[in-house]
């Protein structure tokens, strides 16, 4: 367990300013026409900044592996089952 | 701690007595022992229900209830049953009973936390049934509370949803402590594959409960959402697509029959070994087939759509995905079947509890493979055979695993045994009575009888009746077990009155506050019977 281990409050900064910056892309985005890939590109904006505050706000960085395992196993499901469910849309 | 091991957890010696002692315990086997006594009686409620289901259907035409109130009547069943009885189930009743004996920990890793669970499940349950006596009417849409339905009926809907809403937080919040609890609190020396395999049932169960609930929260706040702000989700009059309501129903859905059936499994799968005296054949096997289940378990929801208008190309992928999760439920009967040849076998009522569990979910696995394929999905969607289908997995897997457990389990709980010859004589009842209940909607289905109908025509007459009178005889059966269990008459039990090798019997029955008065170092298998 390394639960003692402690971050730089100056990489907090960091997140927080990445955060901001990938927010602000995420609304400069809808302006642009991007037809049917204006979902794809919010959900990947979304996913680096979760993947952010997962490892930084979250400490995955500093826990065992497994709950690192945990989480990308839970990720996958969910990317899976919206795979399967708008692979049904778009085959109508 | 000496002191803590001479009372039984049954004895109060914390700071309350009576009622408030139990309302307050933190004590896994006491929260196993509340979830079992609400759910008996929200089982006997669902199974009342049942019956008058039965006597209308007994002849064509209405005989004493109405159309609507039938409607209400088999959505209300749905719902006690569904949420309130098998969903918890095994999981809430003997998960927590049973499982930090079988890992040999004090306690689950969140005792309050497991507390808490229980309160949530009896608020969830109070609102589901509240909508019984509220607003427009009991809800007429099915436990599956179809869109756009759900969205447009003037009955109670809203008050069912939220109840199972609640009912989903209970669920999650007990996979959590599950979850947590395997991975911590197992004895030293326990590796994952030194656990017996109902904690790995429940371990892959515990899993779904906290990934798939939320889903269906959220849709069932989208239901309440439409129904308020008329926002369009799933009303195509809104602009919404009802089609999303099924996929996103039966995302939790689906899985949720494996939250139900996983445990049942799991109880099996530690009773046959010890009344084959045998080591279960293909340990990793059976372990690593319930995590195989959860995790295909979660891909094959939309075999429930294949009439809903989605696409073919999904309906094909879905009826592929369903055949592969057959897969590792037969390499659990083989194991069973497997671990029985050859063995020392004691007939004693939870073996043949076991034995009617895996004839019965065998019945209802191989038909859903009928429905799992396509083209005859579209035969018979909706009918009687869905039905059959659905509740010899439900109630002849989980019910009568359920009833396994509980006679398997009961000498520890209690500290006492129970008559077995009216043990067996309710298993007679009880399997005799299912089948004639369920067999012939099977027939029924095939020739067409559609599911929820309170009317039918006259060539179903036969079918129908047959189906009402085993209906009586199950119900018998069950009152038959209920007394000989809860009159209190039988003799003090042994520790290990069924000569089990897993860590429960090891202890005095029923077993103290915290369990052992030293945790248990494990060296070798848990089904050491050689």
């Amino acid at each position: 367990m390394t639960h003692t281990e402690t971050q730089d409050y100056r990489v907090y900064g960091w997140v927080l300013l990445a955060l901001l910056i990938l927010t602000t892309i995420t609304i400069t985005v809808t302006w642009i026409d991007l037809s049917a890939l204006t979902v794809l590109v919010a959900l990947i904006i979304a996913s680096v900044k979760s993947f952010i505050v997962l490892r930084h706000f979250m400490h995955l960085k500093f826990e065992s592996k497994l709950f690192t395992v945990f989480v990308v196993m839970v990720l996958g499901i969910y990317t899976l089952v919206i795979a399967l469910t708008f692979f049904d849309y778009l085959m109508r | 701690m000496a002191e803590a091991i001479t009372h039984s957890y049954l004895e109060n010696t914390g700071r309350y007595k009576g009622i408030l002692a139990w309302l307050t315990s933190t004590d896994h086997k006491r929260i196993g022992l509340m979830y079992m006594y609400a759910m008996m009686v929200f089982f006997i409620v669902g199974v009342l229900l049942g019956e008058l289901m039965r006597l209308e259907l007994f002849r064509p035409g209405q005989q004493f209830i109405t159309a609507q109130t039938y409607n209400g009547v088999f959505t209300i069943h749905g719902i006690i049953m569904i949420f309130t009885v098998v969903i918890p189930g095994l999981a809430a009743v003997f998960g927590n009973f049973s499982m930090p004996l079988l890992i040999g920990a004090h306690d689950v890793a969140f005792p309050r936390l497991n507390l808490f669970s229980w309160y949530l499940y009896i608020l969830g349950a109070a609102i589901a049934l509240s909508s019984q006596f509220m607003g427009n009417g009991p809800p007429d849409t099915g436990w599956t509370f179809y869109a756009p339905y759900s969205i447009q009926t003037h009955t109670n809907v809203v008050a069912a949803v939220f109840g199972a809403f609640v009912l989903g937080f209970s669920s999650i919040l007990t996979g959590l402590n599950f979850i947590v609890t395997i991975h911590r609190f197992r004895a030293p020396g326990m590796t994952f594959f030194r656990m017996p395999l109902f904690p790995w049932s429940l371990y892959a169960t515990a899993w779904i409960q906290v990934l798939a609930t939320p889903i269906v929260g959220i849709t069932l706040l989208m239901v309440i959402a439409e129904r308020w702000l008329r926002i369009g989700f799933f009303d195509p009059s809104l602009g919404g697509d009802p089609i999303l309501y099924q996929h996103l129903f039966w995302i939790y859905s689906h899985p949720a029959v494996y939250i139900m059936i996983l445990p049942a499994m799991g109880v099996i799968t530690e009773i046959i070994p010890t009344f084959a005296q045998r080591r279960v054949f293909g340990y990793k096997a059976i372990a690593l087939s319930s995590l195989a289940i959860a995790l295909v378990g979660y891909f094959v929801w939309a075999h429930h759509m294949y009439t809903s208008g989605m696409s073919i190309t999904a309906r094909w992928v879905f009826s592929l995905l369903t055949f592969l999760v057959a897969v590792p439920s037969a390499i659990k009967v083989f194991n069973w079947v497997t671990t029985m040849y050859k063995g020392s076998i004691a007939v004693k009522p939870p073996f043949l509890f076991a034995l009617g569990f895996i004839i019965l979910f065998m019945i209802g696995g191989l038909t859903g493979l009928s429905l799992g394929s396509l083209a005859t999905d579209i035969h018979v969607h909706d009918t009687a055979y869905v039905v059959a289908h659905f509740h010899y997995i439900v109630f002849g897997g989980v019910g009568f695993a359920f009833f396994a457990a509980l006679h398997y389990w009961y000498p520890k709980m209690y500290g006492r045994m129970y008559n077995f010859k009216r043990a067996n004589i309710a298993f007679i009842f009880m399997f005799v009575g299912f089948n004639l209940l369920y067999f012939p909607q099977f027939v029924l289905g095939l020739m067409g009888m559609p599911r929820r109908y309170f009317d039918y025509l006259p060539q179903f007459t036969l079918g129908e009746q047959i189906s009402s009178i085993g209906g009586f005889i199950l119900l018998v059966g069950i009152i038959i077990m209920l007394v000989n269990l809860f009159s209190r008459k039988g003799g003090k039990a042994p520790d290990n009155p069924w000569g089990g090798t897993t860590l429960e019997w090891s202890i005095p029955s029923p077993p103290p506050h915290e369990n052992f008065d030293k945790l248990p170092v494990i060296t070798g298998e848990p089904y050491d019977y050689e």
